[in-house]
């Protein structure tokens, strides 16, 4: 049965049938599971298959979705949505379906294409796995799951995807679950990502409240009219699904189980980093952004800071720092994943939806590539390994793929002007300026700092400086060549080298069960197999090509164009500031606009048009150049830090070589970052712990004690009050009156002697028999 | 009322019976015989079930089908008065698939202590019992279903529990019989405060509003202390983890599945409608009971060190949540909780199934002792994942509908309850959820990742060998009692499997059965109160 209002006319079929796209990938799942393990390939041709196809369909439906936009001549694009009834309630009903608009569609394009590249790199990375089959179902769900929470016409279906999302990371991540690390990983992910997840069914609940109904389109439409009955309440919804994203997409406080999350095979670390699952947190708010921005009332005059920027900007610092002490490959590519989500919350925090967005595209492509990247490293090069102090080191001579797909990759994280995330960063960064969020402007670009600083001392040891450990065996740089043939025996042992980690948190290993048997020394003459490289080429070309799409700098806005309907919200025209970037910050400009709007601010029922977002500020050099200043800051002091550090080179930052032994201020702040800044030892030793030891223990004595006390102790009392009827009425009254009477002498005592036999049925005869006497004596009082 | 098609129900509710009357004719030796007929005979009455579930109609849903008014017991002016309508006709096919499963999983899964011809027997008059419950339409045919259920548990309890089952069949007697007395004193005062004219439901439910206020709340005290008993609500659950962890497999599954939703079923179907004003007052009660119950029963679970009294708390919570839907006195709510007993029934009776065969295999549920269930009985281990899964509400599968839209409408309950109030217990209900998966996957990687307890491991075969044994797929048979899940057991257990998944992809099969009806009594509560 189809709900109401469904005008799909002329969508076009893809548009028409993008349901089809999550639904696919989803079928197969069931497939996998079901015939996989008698596939000649494990079930990994289904899951690609369905990849493709998905791919296929959605590539399709953006087609359509580019020929809508451009044929609308200027007027607001509508979304393509429709709707099956899934559940009622009350009457109500309850859809699922799909809600087609031009976000939807890219992150739709975004999680096929990159989960068909990572299918296929998997193909070879996960090459042997006694869980192989299961491991492609798992992640065809996983990318399921994406596609439906993204297709969400409503809440409950954009719940249903979330947590499909939250199963399917728990059985990656813990997919070697022999190891308890590893399913300690898992159970953190799930659970942290779960503590957030109150968040979002409370804030369901009150978007149904205000709203009543729980269609997105519709919840954002009234936002925007302002028609709602209390802003408190909308505040709250907001709150709470931001709570919500905060622990999907890593944000400061709940980032902690992303790098434990690494526990899993590297494939999987890079399809959760770059387009689902933690993208997940940063496109609910996109998605949702009417009931965001006029909720927490982003950029109303005169704000300084709300909640999402203030999150956004801490997030952005603290990973990047943390990013810094890593010695675990993935780990400082998590570090960097949370601190870039960092940078497309702040975005949205601050107005710049289209920039946030076009982060989470541009993001997706030289994130995954690092992944990916790194993952070949460890598959050809370092034995598994991930630490790069320990097993990397001057690969960059025998990986030339992997190593150019990384630099191409950093440098467009890094935000290196004419790659992709130059133009999604820096559009970011100028918007918090243009908005007037100066706070967040200076995070912007000092976050920009610490990404090149962390990315360069971790591109200098894993490809520059002398290998070492894994690296330098498959370097033939070791000083022990002539084990050549023990190569097998040796990778045997790759378990034990862990062992000789002094600082267990501090490496990282995909630990592959079976040892890798029978590969040739070295792995690859040059580089890893294709269907690795293959996937890395095409990201790395992504990271520079993908930019362009939306590229200010160079006058490209197409993006922003196909997407500006989905925000929901009018974009405000520049005023006086569109073309001088200076004139924002004059205290004379925030103060003619204050008298303007605040009157509007203030009654939100009426006017709708008091709800905009601030168009994406017009790009100038001039406005870049102090964050590409930094930027380069950043690489020199990193570079000549590195070179200092791991090199042994002297130079003019040598002098800080051991600054944290010699220096407490910097040790503490070193090993406060180490330890990452305690918030595991509050999460782990203190709540979870004290909840699951102290406090259900106490519990459960309570209960033991306390109610199941009074529940024992008055069947005991009873008994007792049987035996004294017994010993006293029965036996000395009654059968002592009946004896003397001389009547039949035992009747009595036999039929009152079951009182203290301790026979159940006797006992409820006794207590049926007290109900009835009360029931009695309420009659009598009641007729 | 419907009266068409009125032999239904009756046939449906009492052919157990007939398999009994034959079964006491044959001699307990011939167990094989035994298991036939009580196969034979609950799967005839899951057709008549599934009979009904054809003829029922749809589109009317609200109104009281295949109704049948007969004389009964005139002296009390009782009549035999029964009918299916949206709200009890889940619950009625639910406890005749429950039953028929059980049988099957009987075959060949005996309790310890033998005797399956009178184990079964029992099982069959249970079904009666339960199944007239759903049906009756008087107060005085519901009232002794009701506590017809009652002795066979306890002997099923206690003859065929585990080493403290004389206790808990004891307790769980009692506490019911305490529960259920106070019921009747409700009964017995609403009946004579109505008129003494009937005790039909729809003459209690036209008459009953009209109480008087006060009145309505104290008779509608006496109801909630039976039926809460029954639920069972925090403070009167500590019958439940004895009762459960002492109980057969089979009898722990039937309690779960379908015994403590009669607790729930009296709720919505008699004490709301009936006593509305009692109801209103006594709703934020409820609600602040259930969610004790839901937090306390999570911190109760993870406490437990047996794995069957953990899934027993995990009752406790789970039936908070069914209650405080109850509570909203909204259709959300109230449909919530209809679906959540449902789902319930099916999740937990799962993983005390599970929960069963473990124990047969292991002769232990000691949560320390158990371990790699994955890598000895994968398929036994994922199914256990499954079902923690299902547990703790994911959506996509039964239990999620069950607990989500009981927040949504916890949000803004029926007109008149407290808001504040039920804003706050909504949003505690929803950290109950983190708890529920706190222990749920706790459990989960603590008895079924990892590598097996060197205890179960044959000796022939070295522990450390045995990842890349598993690999080889041939972790059926290292050891003589542990091996996989077997045909018997996916017979039993693959329709609860297949029900989860397709409830929670398709809610909709549920809710739209039930809607109408809860819409209706939502209606009638809201119309008695002034």
């Amino acid at each position: 049965m189809l709900l109401a209002a469904q005008e799909t006319a002329a969508a076009g079929w893809f548009l028409e049938n993008a349901w089809l796209i999550p639904l696919i990938p989803f079928v197969a799942f069931f497939v996998i599971l079901l015939f996989g393990k008698k596939m000649p390939r494990g079930g990994s041709e289904v899951g690609i298959a369905s990849m493709v196809a998905a791919l296929v369909v959605a590539a399709g439906a953006a087609y359509q979705w580019i020929d809508r936009v451009d044929s609308s001549h200027g007027e607001e694009v509508e979304p393509v949505i429709r709707q099956w009834v899934w559940w009622q309630s009350g009457g109500t009903r309850f859809g699922i379906g799909e809600h087609i608009d031009g976000l939807a569609i890219v992150v739709l394009l975004l999680v096929a294409f990159i989960s068909t590249l990572v299918q296929i790199y998997s193909t070879e990375y996960v090459k042997g796995d006694r869980r192989y089959t299961h491991y492609f179902a798992s992640i065809t769900l996983f990318s399921a799951g994406m596609l439906i929470m993204v297709l969400a016409p409503n809440m409950v279906q954009l719940i249903l995807g979330w947590e499909i999302m939250g199963l399917t990371s728990f059985l990656l991540i813990g997919h070697w679950w022999e190891e308890k690390a590893n399913s300690e990983a898992a159970l953190k992910a799930f659970w942290t990502v779960r503590v957030g997840d109150v968040g979002l069914l409370v804030g369901t609940a009150v978007l149904l409240g205000i709203f009543g109904t729980l269609d997105i389109k519709g919840i954002n439409d009234s936002a925007a009219a302002g028609q709602f009955g209390s802003h408190n309440a909308l505040m709250w919804a907001a709150i709470a699904l931001f709570i919500a994203c905060i622990g999907k997409s890593g944000q400061f406080p709940l980032h902690t189980w992303l790098p434990d999350a690494m526990a899993g095979p590297t494939p999987v670390s890079s399809l959760l980093h770059s387009s689902t699952m933690v993208v997940a947190g940063v496109y609910l708010v996109a998605r949702l952004y009417p009931v965001f921005h006029v909720g927490l009332e982003i950029n109303a005059v005169g704000q300084t800071f709300n909640l999402i920027a203030v999150i956004g900007g801490i997030t952005v610092i603290v990973a990047a720092a943390l990013a810094f002490v890593q010695n675990d490959i993935k780990k400082v590519l998590a570090y960097s994943t949370v601190s870039q989500l960092g940078y497309m919350m702040m975005g949205l925090g601050v107005g710049a939806w289209t920039a946030s967005v076009f982060h989470i595209f541009t993001h997706a492509f030289f994130k995954c590539c690092l992944f990916l990247a790194a993952g070949s490293i460890s598959y050809t090069a370092s034995h598994h390994s991930f630490d790069m102090k320990k097993d990397m080191g001057g690969l960059w001579k025998k990986m030339p793929i992997t190593f150019g797909a990384w630099m191409v990759s950093t440098a467009a994280l890094a935000g290196i002007p004419f790659f992709s995330g130059f133009f999604s960063k820096d559009e970011i960064i100028d918007s918090a300026k243009h908005a007037d969020y100066t706070i967040f402007y200076l995070v912007g670009i000092v976050g920009a700092f610490m990404t090149i600083a962390y990315m360069t001392r971790a591109t200098y040891l894993v490809f520059f400086g002398t290998p070492r450990g894994g690296a330098a065996h498959f370097m033939g740089v070791e000083h022990g060549l002539e084990h050549r043939d023990d190569h097998a025996h040796e990778t045997l042992g790759h378990d034990d080298h862990s062992d000789d980690h002094a600082d267990q948190s501090d490496h990282g290993h995909d630990d592959h069960p079976e040892p890798v048997r029978g590969r040739p020394f070295p792995f690859a003459k040059y580089d890893s197999p294709w269907k690795i490289t293959a996937p890395l080429l095409i990201l790395g070309t992504l990271a520079v090509g993908s930019g362009y799409l939306n590229a200010p700098a160079v006058g490209v806005h197409w993006f922003e164009h196909q997407t500006e309907s989905s925000i929901g919200l009018p974009l405000a025209e520049h005023e006086a500031d569109g073309d001088n970037a200076e004139q924002v910050s004059s205290e004379h400009a925030v103060d003619e606009s204050v008298g303007a709007e605040d009157v509007g601010a203030a009654e939100h029922a009426a006017d709708s048009a008091i709800y905009s977002v601030p168009e994406p500020p017009k790009f100038a050099w001039g406005a870049a150049a102090p964050g590409l200043l930094l930027v380069l800051a950043g690489f020199l002091v990193s570079l000549f830090l590195s070179l200092a550090v791991f090199g042994k080179r002297k130079n003019v930052l040598s002098p800080l070589v051991g600054i944290t032994e010699r220096n407490k201020l910097f040790g503490a702040g070193h090993r406060f970052l180490v330890n990452k800044l305690y918030l595991d030892h509050l999460y782990e030793k203190v709540i979870v712990h004290g909840v699951a030891y102290p406090v259900s223990k106490a519990a459960y004595w309570f209960n033991q004690n306390i109610i199941d006390g009074v529940v024992d102790g008055a069947g005991r009392s009873t008994k007792r009050t049987g035996e004294w009827v017994y010993r006293n009425i029965d036996q000395r009254l009654v059968d002592g009156a009946v004896n003397a009477s001389g009547m039949v002498a035992n009747e009595s005592g036999h039929a009152l002697q079951p009182v203290q036999s301790g026979k159940v049925n006797h006992y409820g005869a006794l207590l049926f028999g007290a109900a009835a006497v009360g029931a009695i004596v309420l009659i009598l009082l009641n007729v | 009322m419907d009266y068409s098609n009125n032999a239904l129900l009756t046939i449906g509710t009492f052919l157990p019976l007939v398999g009994v009357l034959i079964m006491m004719f044959i001699p307990g030796s011939d167990e094989r015989a035994h298991k036939q007929i009580a196969i034979i005979t609950s799967g005839a009455t899951l057709a008549v079930g599934i009979y009904t579930l054809i003829q029922f109609d749809y589109g009317n849903s609200a109104t009281l089908q295949f109704a049948v008014n007969e004389e009964w017991i005139e002296v009390i002016k009782s009549n035999y008065i029964i009918g299916l309508d949206g709200i009890s006709l889940p619950l009625y096919v639910l406890s005749m698939a429950v039953t028929f499963l059980v049988a099957v999983y009987t075959w060949n899964n005996v309790p310890d202590a033998g005797n399956p011809k009178a184990f079964l027997m029992l099982m069959l008059v249970l079904q009666v019992g339960m199944a007239g419950s759903f049906i009756a339409q008087d107060l005085i045919l519901f009232f002794v279903f009701f506590e017809l259920v009652l002795l066979p548990m306890y002997f099923m309890i206690g003859v065929w529990g585990g080493e403290d089952r004389q206790y808990a069949s004891l307790k769980f007697f009692l506490y019911t019989m305490f529960g259920s007395a106070l019921m009747l004193v409700a009964f017995l005062a609403l009946f004579f405060q109505t008129g003494a004219e009937s005790f039909s439901f729809e003459h209690l439910m036209a008459a009953g509003a009209l109480i008087d206020h006060d009145v309505q709340v104290w008779i509608f005290a006496g109801m909630f202390i039976g039926f809460a008993v029954k639920v069972p609500m925090f403070p009167f659950h500590t019958w439940l983890p004895d009762a459960h962890t002492q109980a057969p497999t089979q009898g722990s599954v039937i309690l779960a599945a379908i015994l403590l939703k009669l607790g729930t079923y009296g709720f919505v179907r008699i004490a709301l409608p009936m006593l509305p004003q009692g109801a209103h007052e006594w709703a934020p009660v409820i609600g602040i009971l259930a969610v004790i119950g839901i937090i306390y029963g999570a911190l109760g679970c993870l406490a437990q060190t047996d794995m069957k009294r953990l899934i027993a708390f995990s009752s406790v919570a789970h039936m908070g949540f069914v209650m405080l839907g109850i509570s909203t006195l909204t259709t959300f709510g109230i449909n919530a909780a209809l679906f959540g007993m449902v789902a319930h029934g099916l999740i937990t009776g799962m993983l005390f199934f599970v929960a069963g065969s473990i124990k047969h295999r292991y002769h232990t549920l000691e949560i320390k002792r158990l371990s790699g269930l994955l890598i000895q009985m994968p398929k036994m281990g994922w199914i256990l994942g499954f079902a923690a899964m299902a547990s703790l509400g994911l959506p996509g599968l039964a239990g999620f509908w069950g607990e989500f839209p009981v927040i949504l409408a916890a949000y803004s309950p029926a007109f008149g309850v407290n808001e504040a109030l039920f804003r706050t217990l909504m949003v505690i209900a929803a950290m109950g959820t983190v708890l529920a998966a706190g222990y749920l996957l706790w459990l989960f990687q603590r008895t079924a990742m990892g590598d097996p307890n060197p205890e179960f491991v044959s000796h022939d075969e070295p522990a450390q060998s045995l990842s890349a044994a598993a690999n080889h797929g041939a972790d059926a048979d290292h050891h003589d009692e542990i091996h996989d899940v077997t045909i018997v057991e996916w017979i039993a257990w693959m329709p609860f499997l297949v029900a989860i998944v397709v409830f929670g992809v398709y809610p909709q099969l549920m809710f739209k059965v039930m809607d109408p009806a809860v819409i209706q009594l939502v209606e009638r509560v809201g119309n008695g109160i002034p």
